[in-house]
């Protein structure tokens, strides 16, 4: 499996298609850091945790950094999974690969965990990027709290890349065509991105219970609301704290403590995982079982 | 036969969606010997290789090679068989060099030994002057060519090679032929499948006929074509000037004549050997005049086309 983790990471990283993404890194870094320019001096007076401030100030027309990242991570994870399979078997180098005394296991293994590897690297890069443009621009350093919280957002967004990285291999087991498999990820990234929330769920959900319900099914709510427990402490959400949003106004904008905000955002946590964990059995179950046949 | 016997089936069988693609295949390969799989397009050779590597689970029966069954412990037979796929392909942006390298690495053999194997392998191919050239760049027969070497960079026992000479120039088959035969050579069994007959006859020892899944003949190549041919291996064709049964009867005594047929003036004898000086002389002492003679020698390809068509 070392072997394969190795071989896809020297492709990863000699590839056209991660220098590609590389730069769309660079791009987020820059417009998240130019977003948080813009909005910090304004929204971050005043209150703790300027340093997080930078990852979620959004500008007066640029986005906050969490934003591009929520947006960009998905499109990582398919750009790093949606041919791993199928472009192995159309050019004939799959057949060739199981000959060989390894696991057929450890093919997929060592596909996606290259493509974790890679993701992490992307994401980290970014958030260093900022961290440290961020550290010249508003002199505050960050705090130790500041900095858990940051790496737990970090876990929480390589989960949710792995998710869609998970769901495009997945698809690159079932269908043969590499453009098939692509586009099936693009819209199932689609349907959650745009879709779900904004149609689906107010068309199907009677009470604000099933609506919450429902959203939480899809990953972006999950990691949505990760993203503002962690890095926005006197964020209180709906349905997070409480039940209904009449209590919401009577609470104190303080900020959660660390430990608390770690365990409100446990389940979202524990379903991001299963969701991915779920992706990535079934294409190894259909992988194990598939014939190997080219034709 | 005393010899080893490395690959053994025993009523494999394969179906695929009602299918019969294999149907109750026993097979038999002698150590360093080189065997070939014949047989038409769908006949089930690739399924057959298949299931000898374990790649696809039989539906039922088994698989043995060197004493593994290649269903549950198909990790002992892949380390011990090379296999070149029908249609072979390689990391289009990495070397030769590099392609060969990751088999070597996943065969667990160590950098230097590996070096050392990918450069006498790609020798051994004539291709050590492209080592250095990514894969995407060659060619159907270079890709062949570098398929063979990916087989044999990891020192196989047996070598499965599924129509290795496929899409290739003549040179380039008979280059590749040539290695083939020297592999026996060196302690490598080889099973190979083709549909074309002369390249068989050329480097395989046995063969096995595969139609429909089934196993129509099987055995070494001499004697197959004896058992086949009983009627004598060469036909000649005497045309006289007349009939005359008094010839007839003459040509029949010649030791190694097995048969003499007339039809009109034309006579149509099978023989064991090349017996035309005898019947010449035959024909001459007969006082018949010879118009002309015609020798047909029965190679393989009449085995398998007389297979055919009972098949």
């Amino acid at each position: 499996m070392i072997t394969i983790l190795r071989k896809e990471l020297a492709d990863y990283f000699t590839s056209i298609r991660c220098f590609i993404l590389f730069l769309l890194v660079i791009l987020a870094s820059a417009a998240g850091l130019y977003a948080a320019y813009q909005g910090i001096r304004g929204a971050g007076s005043g209150t703790s945790f300027v340093f997080l401030r930078l990852f979620i100030t959004s500008g007066e027309v640029m986005p906050s950094l969490v934003t591009f990242l929520t947006l960009f991570v998905p499109i990582i994870g398919i750009a790093l999974g949606f041919d791993a399979i199928n472009s192995e078997r159309s050019s004939g180098t799959l057949n060739r690969i199981l000959s060989q005394p390894v696991y057929r296991d450890s093919v997929i293994n060592g596909k996606f965990l290259a493509g974790i590897v890679t993701l992490a690297i992307m994401i980290a890069a970014t958030m260093l990027i900022v961290s440290g443009y961020g550290l010249r621009m508003i002199g505050v350093a960050p705090s130790a709290e500041e900095i858990i919280r940051l790496f737990i957002y970090f876990v929480f967004i390589i989960i949710y890349g792995a998710f869609w990285m998970g769901l495009a291999i997945l698809f690159s087991v079932l269908f043969r065509r590499i453009a098939v498999s692509l586009l099936s990820a693009i819209a199932v990234w689609l349907f959650f991105g745009f879709f779900y929330i904004n149609m689906i769920v107010p068309a199907t959900a009677k009470t604000v219970e099933t609506a919450l319900m429902l959203m939480r099914l899809s990953p972006n709510t999950l990691l949505g609301e990760a993203t503002m427990v962690l890095l926005l402490p006197q964020w209180r959400g709906v349905g997070l704290l409480t039940a209904g949003e009449e209590i919401t106004s009577y609470m104190l904008p303080n900020p959660l403590s660390l430990g608390q905000s770690i365990l409100l955002v446990w389940p979202q946590l524990t379903a991001l995982i299963a969701l991915t964990a779920i992706c990535f059995a079934v294409s190894y179950v259909v992988f194990m079982r598939q014939e190997i046949r080219a034709t | 036969m005393s010899k080893k016997i490395v690959v053994e089936t025993k009523d494999l069988t394969k179906r695929y969606d009602g299918v019969m693609v294999v149907d109750h295949l026993n097979l038999h390969v002698a150590e360093n010997e080189v065997f070939g799989l014949l047989g038409p397009n769908g006949a089930g050779k690739t399924t057959t290789m298949l299931m000898l590597l374990g790649l696809t689970e039989p539906t039922s029966g088994t698989a043995r090679v060197f004493g593994f069954n290649s269903t549950r412990k198909p990790l002992e037979v892949k380390r011990l068989a090379g296999y070149l796929p029908e249609k072979v392909g390689f990391y289009d942006n990495l070397t030769a060099r590099e392609n060969l390298k990751f088999i070597a690495q996943l065969n667990s053999i160590s950098d230097t030994e590996s070096e050392r194997l990918i450069e006498q392998t790609l020798e051994a191919v004539g291709m050590a002057d492209m080592a250095d050239v990514t894969a995407g760049k060659f060619s159907r027969g270079m890709k062949q060519r570098l398929g063979i070497a990916d087989v044999l960079v990891k020192k196989p026992k047996i070598a499965i090679l599924d129509e290795p000479t496929a899409g290739l120039d003549p040179e380039g088959i008979n280059q590749i032929l040539d290695l083939i035969a020297s592999l026996s050579q060196t302690g490598t069994t080889v099973v190979l499948s083709s549909h074309r007959l002369y390249e068989v006859q050329r480097v395989c020892q046995s063969i096995g006929i595969l139609s429909k899944g089934k196993m129509v003949i099987e055995g070494s190549l001499d004697q197959l074509s004896r058992d086949a041919l009983a009627e004598g291996r060469y036909r000649i064709e005497v045309e006289t000037t007349q009939s005359s049964p008094q010839l007839i009867e003459v040509i029949g005594k010649i030791s190694g004549i097995r048969r003499v047929e007339a039809k009109g003036n034309l006579l149509q004898i099978s023989a064991d050997s090349d017996l035309r000086a005898e019947i010449a002389r035959a024909v001459v002492q007969s006082n018949v005049p010879l118009i002309q003679m015609k020798i047909q020698e029965f190679s393989l390809d009449e085995i398998y086309m007389k297979y055919f068509k009972e098949g």
